[in-house]
């Protein structure tokens, strides 16, 4: 028998027991099928919300999307009374797991709520109540329930500035909010028994973590030493069979591979454009064959009408800077530009280097429209858009060239210091 | 009207300024590193190390000593959204 009772006979749902001291208070969404707007899921998902009790207290950890509320205050019910309930933990402030929150401080108004330092100002947000109390914690910081306890650990931005993982070293587990989560909706509950959640791990990353690569790493040397038999995440089956592997697999997924086939110092400079009459295409030509003259970056060139966003936004993930070619048409950049740069939030941009170019008929707005959108992807635009009215002259070709070269000079630092009037920029 | 430089060590551009101008008037022209959010003291993205001229800037209000606590910004970090220059020489670079 694979199930897990999470109901009784006469359908109220039951707490499901992790440990003699640890059990599961979450609730199931097997309905859900867009998650955030961003997200899909093909079997809904999960709420988990987790009790841990120790000899002087009860610590709940998490709670529920806010329609879920009523199966989680009786699965928690089933397990402790709500005056013996001295810490609350909010891992995450996203509402599918404080939308309980209200009316559990209603319930248990002596309980104490830990939350990591950047939660406060959310908190504040979400909650609109001034007068709430609250315990910033960082890692380091320990509560104790008696003969258990909690530690915190400070991994923000997975994937919220304020998210934290907290771990009961007693149990060895680890209560990790969203990191190691999915949407992934089964009762069977532990990563053992459930259907093949693999697809929506890896799709789970892909969205919500990818962004924060260097954020992932940072948490996972905090994770990685910790003995562990099981994680708990906020989502998705709870990793008691083999926790190590999924921390194994993000480390995986956000070590970057590209360095392995460079040089020691070697940059890499994207080219992208694409072209109705060939004319940006001659720019985009002579803007490679410039910045091929600097011997430590390599460069790549690429029409966007020849391939497909996905492996376009890989390859921009790794590079040191990217370089857009578009047309004007009707007063805008070109859809295919904006489709590229619409599905780059997943990837973190920050100071990669950034230009664009262009030919254009009569106005030539796309250009400046296209730094902006780099500059508000947090790429700096040091040089300034190169724009050639309709057919490139020989004399612009020489110009396009000059801008290659002093793209891929920026990204390998070799442009002199230069001292500039504010009243010329 | 009072003249400053503000130098972009990231970029190693420097740029004489007007006093009163503040620093994410500039950065982004030049293309420092230095990155911007909500660009108005509210998110704490532009958070930035002020390596030399710390006087030469005005002091943090209330509301960004609070964002840069909340951040946990360490010594000597300004946002770069809301630090004016009010002249001589400062020298600045992302964090």
């Amino acid at each position: 028998m694979n199930s897990v009772r999470l109901v009784d006979e006469e359908g109220v749902p039951q707490a499901v027991a992790l440990s003699e001291r640890v059990h599961w208070v979450g609730a199931l969404d097997p309905n859900l099928r867009t998650f955030d707007i961003i997200l899909k899921t093909a079997n809904g998902t999960s709420y988990n919300a987790y009790v841990v009790r120790g000899s002087e207290g009860v610590a709940v950890i998490d709670t529920v999307k806010e329609g879920f509320a009523s199966d989680f205050f009786a699965r928690l019910e089933c397990v402790a009374d709500y005056a013996e309930i001295k810490v609350i933990v909010l891992n995450h402030l996203e509402p599918d797991h404080t939308g309980a929150l209200p009316e559990l401080m209603k319930r248990a108004p002596q309980a104490q709520l830990f939350i990591s330092q950047k939660a406060q100002s959310m908190l504040k947000g979400l909650l609109k109540q001034d007068e709430l109390s609250f315990t910033p914690v960082v890692t380091g910081d320990k509560v104790s329930l008696g003969d258990r306890s909690l530690e915190f650990l400070h991994t923000p931005y997975l994937h919220w500035p304020d998210t934290q993982c907290t771990y009961a070293p007693e149990e060895a587990m680890l209560f990790s909010g969203d990191v190691f989560g999915c949407h992934f909706c089964d009762n069977r509950l532990y990563n053992d028994k459930v259907g093949d959640f693999r697809f929506s791990f890896e799709y789970y990353y892909a969205h919500i973590m990818r962004p924060f690569k260097e954020y992932v790493v940072r948490a996972l040397e905090l994770i990685e030493p910790l003995p562990l038999k099981l994680i708990a995440p906020t989502h998705g089956p709870i990793l008691r069979d083999r926790p190590q592997h999924y921390i194994q697999r993000y480390r995986q997924l956000s070590t970057p591979a590209l360095h392995n086939e460079l040089r020691p110092n070697q940059k890499t400079l994207l080219i992208f454009y694409i072209s109705s009459y060939g004319n940006t295409r001659r720019m985009a030509e002579a803007i490679y064959q410039g910045a091929m003259q600097v011997e430590d970056v390599r460069v790549s060139l690429y029409d966007l009408e020849g391939g497909e966003v996905a492996p376009f936004v890989d390859l921009i993930e790794e590079a040191d800077g990217l370089v857009l070619g578009t047309p004007t048409i009707n007063g805008d950049a070109v859809k295919p530009i904006w489709d590229l740069l619409s599905s780059l939030t997943v990837v973190n941009l920050k100071n990669k280097l950034g230009g664009v170019f262009g030919s254009y008929g009569w106005t030539g707005e796309g250009v400046r429209l296209v730094e902006d959108r780099l500059r508000g992807l947090k790429l700096r635009v040091p040089i300034q858009g190169l724009r050639v009215k309709l057919i490139p002259t020989d004399d612009e070709i020489i110009e396009c060239k000059a801008f290659g070269l002093e793209l891929a000079q920026e990204l390998t630092g070799v442009r002199e210091s230069r001292v500039i009037n504010f009243a010329d920029l | 009207m009072a003249k400053a430089t503000i130098t972009f060590e990231d970029i190693n551009v420097t740029v004489t300024v007007p006093a009163g101008t503040r620093v994410i008037e500039v950065s982004e022209k030049v293309g420092s590193g230095i990155t911007y959010g909500c660009r108005e003291g509210d998110c704490g993205t532009c958070i930035m190390k002020v390596t030399a001229g710390w006087n030469n800037l005005t002091e943090p209000s209330v509301l960004e000593d609070k964002i840069l606590r909340e951040n946990m910004a360490g010594k000597h970090n300004r946002l770069a959204c809301q630090a004016q220059v009010l002249g001589g020489e400062i020298s600045v670079r992302p964090v």
